[in-house]
């Protein structure tokens, strides 16, 4: 017995289908929403701006400060509001993801605010998360030297797949739970890694064609996120004028 | 940045003379967009825009046990974030004033007018009882967050469906019945008037919100004795909530009369518009 | 540093006034690649050229054969310089800069102002300007705009005068806030952009390089006019001949409120 057909009749390498929005939170120096089929992520920027409290300042360089969360109504099970454990932990390995292509040199002492927010979840946020956020640091015009793109790779069964929902990371055989989450980012250009993690049992072998995989499907999640920004027109609305 | 001092004061100069920095009436509403069920995994769900404003609020059923003092009855909460990505004047932390305020003023428009028929979320008298937290998340400011939230919160609960519960009464997130959240025709609708110089005007964009020192806000509804009523009618108006809040100015008896007789009618205005979007 | 790149700038310019094309160059002793041409959208990370012959300076880096942009904008050639013109991003100030700030507190020895830059902006007592016999705190209050100078900015501390000609608070009129990228824009060449508004609206507009704006009218319409005029500015920025369409507008605007009044 083994995972033949994916339940939504998806391609073991394609991901749900892509959605992005810019400029979605007109308030903020930057901001986007990026969707992965049903899981949905808005992040936003301000910044850089000055930090408080000062005893917080860099004075060689800007320090991003990330906040990951959901919508208590994202889930199935209503999350009550305000930061969790698990909440903490994923803004911290979000902002090491997003770090290594800013140029932060370029403004000691002051803070890049990034907000992400997840509207509905259906298994991978963080890298939805991770995607709207890199578009929203480009859209705030924050200097880096890529535009970092995330995918989760799931082993289910003994398949690869990519971009896995909420039903196929509960995948079970057996009564045995079959299913690894791994999600990863990169950095295009140089294919540099910058997000890293596993949860479940993999083989050593199995997890390098994981990341492989997981690299293949950033690139193209790259595109995606390079044509929304090129579509941008960085227009803002004027009322109507009106017939009188 | 807050409003500058030579810009409030063109501000207030401008609505001497009926103009507003968009051209608007003083007692005009922005553009009206709502959008239901923005989250599948919410019984009920809606984002509402008014202008740039920009609310999302989910409803959230849940099984729990009944307050001892009314054990037939279904229990309310409801809790607002004022999320820093809204607003560069909004920090992460514990709740403040702001953002409390704001809840208690929705929490008291939902729970007086009694949109939600609380009698009818009984499960099993003394033992278990239905829970509605609703959540409201302000996602862009862009002033009057007070009514854009109280948009969402009904259109969320008119929009909001059952969930499954099996034979232990024990809850099945994620599976939905095709039952809705019982409801009443007594739908609220608060309107906020911002007093700018001594003129009243309505949702207030940033600029203008910053130039207010003063705010009543009105939650109306307009129960109809027929059960599905098409139709609002101002004589069935009854005021189910006020708050006068924004700053430590004052008010004086005629300026309070006529704003409660233009809450009425604003409110069954505003209300009419609400419905169509929501169909 | 900025006065190096600036001689730089005006050195590439002198040399050839020719705008690289997309493709394969003709020398072939070195392999050349351009791949984005003048006004062409970039994203970072992506590559502009590839080769020697380029020289990398704002928003753009080399690594290794490649230039690469590091700004999401436009891309740029001035001579052998390629750059990267922001769509968007804070301010960031530049001595020399005239800038309009709001003041935020009133110390003992000046004023702390808020220009939109992440960094304090201070503005000395010695170098306000304000009536003779007056006293600091009784002239500003906090919340007053000023049309002020940048004159040394040292380690994300920036300083600021009022002693310069066209400097001073504001009064009356209204100020608004406009992404500062697009200030070039809204001046256009040689201030053509804005006196052209000046003249067709009859408001007096100063244009901080921060992108705070302050118009000054002799009615409400005129005022609300600029305004709209500015916006319509920074909103179609990209389109060519934007001068004759903002132009358009305001003539089309003024004919209809004259048909109002009749």
């Amino acid at each position: 017995m083994t995972y033949e057909k994916r339940y939504d009749g998806r391609d073991f390498d394609e991901t749900r289908k892509v959605e992005i929005k810019m400029g979605v939170i007109p308030r903020a120096n930057g901001s986007a929403m990026f969707s992965f089929g049903n899981t949905k992520a808005i992040a936003a920027v301000y910044g850089p701006r000055l930090m408080h409290p000062q005893h917080l300042q860099n004075p060689e360089k800007a320090v991003l400060r990330c906040s990951y969360d959901m919508l208590s109504f994202s889930v199935t099970e209503r999350k009550k509001p305000g930061p969790s454990r698990r909440s903490s932990e994923i803004s911290h390995v979000i902002m090491n993801a997003l770090t290594p292509v800013l140029q932060l040199e370029n403004f000691p002492n002051a803070v890049i605010d990034l907000e992400i927010e997840i509207i509905q979840a259906d298994a991978s946020t963080r890298c939805a998360g991770i995607n709207a956020a890199a578009l929203a640091l480009a859209h705030a015009g924050i200097p880096m030297t890529d535009l970092i793109s995330a995918v989760s790779v799931g082993n289910i069964g003994n398949k690869i797949c990519i971009d896995i929902t909420k039903e196929e990371e509960d995948y079970e055989e057996d009564g045995e739970k079959l299913a690894t989450d791994i999600p990863v980012a990169f950095a295009p250009r140089k294919n540099r890694l910058t997000l890293l993690q596993l949860d479940g049992k993999v083989k050593p072998e199995v997890l390098k064609k994981v990341i492989e995989a997981g690299n293949k499907a950033c690139m193209k999640i790259n595109e995606a996120q390079k044509k929304a920004l090129r579509d941008l027109k960085m227009e803002t609305e004027l009322p109507e004028e009106e017939e009188k | 940045m807050e409003i500058a001092n030579i810009t409030k004061k063109r501000l207030i100069e401008f609505l001497e003379k009926g103009k507003r920095f968009d051209n608007r009436g003083w007692l005009e509403y922005r553009p009206l967009k709502i959008n239901l069920g923005i989250s599948s995994n919410a019984e009920g769900s809606a984002q509402v825009f008014l202008g740039k404003t920009e609310v999302m609020v989910g409803v959230k059923l849940d099984a729990v046990v009944p307050y001892r003092d009314s054990e037939e009855s279904g229990v309310l909460a409801v809790v607002t974030e004022l999320l820093p990505m809204a607003s560069e004047r909004f920090e992460h932390g514990p709740p403040k004033i702001q953002s409390i305020e704001l809840a208690r003023i929705v929490d008291r428009s939902i729970r007086e007018s009694e949109i939600i028929d609380m009698k009818k979320l009984c499960i099993k008298k003394g033992e278990k009882v239905w829970s509605v937290m609703i959540d409201i998340y302000a996602i862009n400011d862009d002033g009057n967050l007070i009514d854009a939230a109280a948009i969402g919160a009904v259109a969320a609960i008119m929009s909001a469906v059952m969930p499954k519960i099996d034979k232990d009464d024990k809850v099945q997130y994620g599976e939905f019945t095709k039952d809705k959240l019982p409801i009443t025709s007594a739908i609220p609708t608060t309107v906020t008037f911002y007093k700018i110089g001594d003129k009243f005007v309505l949702d207030p964009t940033t600029e203008e919100q910053d130039a207010s020192e003063l705010r009543v806000s009105f939650a109306v509804s307009f129960p109809s004795k027929e059960k599905k009523s098409k139709k609002i009618d101002a004589e069935n108006a009854v005021i189910n909530a006020m708050q006068k809040g924004g700053g430590d100015a004052t008010l004086s008896s005629e300026e309070i009369n006529t704003l409660i007789d233009l809450a009425v009618e604003k409110a069954a205005s505003l209300q009419e518009k609400i419905r169509e979007e929501i169909e | 540093m900025e006065a190096k790149k600036e001689a730089e700038e005006n050195e590439e310019m002198k040399k050839t006034e020719k705008k690289p094309k997309k493709g394969e160059s003709k020398k072939e002793e070195k392999s050349e690649k351009i791949l984005k041409i003048p006004r062409d959208i970039v994203v970072p990370g992506e590559v502009i050229v590839s080769g020697e012959d380029y020289l990398p300076s704002d928003g753009t880096m080399r690594e290794s054969m490649n230039i690469i942009a590091t700004r999401f904008g436009l891309v740029e050639f001035i001579g052998r310089l390629v750059k990267v013109i922001p769509l968007s991003g804070v301010y960031i100030p530049r001595r020399g800069n005239t800038v309009i700030g709001k003041v935020i507190d009133i110390t003992y020895n000046g004023l702390r102002l808020d220009i939109g830059a992440p960094y304090e902006a201070f503005l000395p007592m010695k170098e306000c300007f304000f009536p003779h016999g007056r006293e600091l705190e009784e002239y500003f209050n906090i919340g007053d705009m000023i049309i002020v100078k940048i004159f040394s900015i040292r380690r994300g501390d920036i300083n600021l005068t009022m002693r310069d000609r066209g400097l001073n608070k504001l009064e009356g009129g209204m100020t608004i806030t406009v992404n500062p990228n697009k200030v070039p824009r809204v001046i256009g060449k040689e201030g053509s952009m804005v006196n052209m508004i000046k003249q067709e609206t009859g408001c007096l507009i100063v244009v901080g390089q921060n992108g705070i704006i302050w118009i000054r009218g002799e009615n409400i319409d005129a005022e609300l006019l600029a305004k709209e005029a500015i916006l319509l500015i920074t909103s179609k920025s990209h389109i060519e001949g934007l001068t004759d369409f903002v132009q358009d507008f305001l003539e089309k605007a003024k004919k209809g409120k004259e048909k109002l009044i009749k």
